[in-house]
């Protein structure tokens, strides 16, 4: 497989990323607005209360955090097929920006647990799943740290991410296959009612984190691209020391 | 308003603010290490 390289004369300094800004932007209104809606325009919940609406940022953060998963997937395809640095680049800023969502998910999840089920976290079918998708995607991030090699560190990470995206639909269709008390906020089922209100909300939560996850993904892609530029330069003076030393020597 | 609702979205807002700082910080560190870098090649 061969890794994409591109000779530079200069590291050049990341430039004013106006495409970045204007996201940036968007995403900040988007989750003020969809914070808005879901302290206020959303209507309390009858038989939870308001400790319900924690569900529209803790399901919106579990989206983004599977979509990020699913774009790490498909950039390890995509690696695994072209072999360019690119896709690893993506791969890697996805499962960070995943991994953040879905610490968030489990943490806000374990928030609205105690006051509903009375304790913080149950280890039944969807709980235990996500607790071990936290601890994959962790691993993810270990274990490609210590392998040495880009090309051999970037095949290990897009096989990887291939194969740990199996926690995802499981995941999803863990509270739909087994026994489970976690509340299927699609249908709603018999721990709450759901309104239109209450759809519109976690639509717009859906939208806002959506656009942050393309931010952080964004700018942490422009990271290890400037993390690349470093590499180069530091080879480049490397060569040009030992060519003064030889010269010197000689 | 309920503790748990507060503390929630106090998570999402550190979770968040956590990422994008440490994504500001190793971002800092490249470039200042891109510039003396560069400033060293420039001297030789």
């Amino acid at each position: 497989m061969m890794e994409e390289t591109r000779t530079e004369p200069t590291a050049r300094k990341p430039t004013r990323d106006l495409l970045g800004l204007i996201l940036a932007g968007t995403s900040g209104v988007l989750i003020i607005f969809a914070l808005g809606m879901a302290l206020v325009y959303a209507p309390r919940e009858l038989t939870m209360g308001n400790v319900q609406r924690i569900f529209y940022f803790h399901v919106a953060s579990a989206w983004v955090g599977f979509f990020g998963f699913f774009v790490t997937f498909l950039a390890g395809i995509a690696y695994l097929a072209t072999g360019k640095r690119r896709w690893d680049i993506l791969g890697l800023s996805s499962v960070e920006v995943g991994l953040t969502f879905i610490a968030m998910t489990v943490v806000t999840g374990a928030l609205w647990a105690r006051p509903v089920w009375g304790t913080y976290w149950t280890w039944e079918p969807r709980l235990t799943i996500s607790a071990l998708q936290l601890l994959i995607y962790v691993a993810y991030g270990m274990l490609r740290a210590s392998i040495t090699g880009s090309e051999r560190r970037a095949r290990f990470a897009a096989v990887y991410g291939i194969v740990a995206f199996v926690t995802v639909p499981l995941s999803w269709f863990a509270i739909r296959w087994w026994r489970t008390i976690h509340p299927d906020i699609l249908t709603g089922g018999d721990s709450m009612t759901v309104t239109p209100r209450m759809v519109q909300t976690l639509v717009v939560s859906i939208g806002a984190f959506t656009a942050l996850y393309a931010t952080l993904v964004r700018q942490r892609v422009r990271l290890e691209r400037a993390d690349d530029a470093l590499t180069r330069l530091r080879l480049r003076v490397d060569e040009r020391q030992s060519r003064l030393k030889s010269r010197r020597s000689g | 308003m309920s503790v748990y609702l507060v503390a929630a979205y106090a998570v999402f807002w550190a979770f968040t603010s956590i990422f994008v700082l440490s994504l500001w910080a190793r971002q800092r560190r490249i470039e200042q290490e891109i510039e003396s870098l560069e400033a060293q090649l420039s001297d030789d």
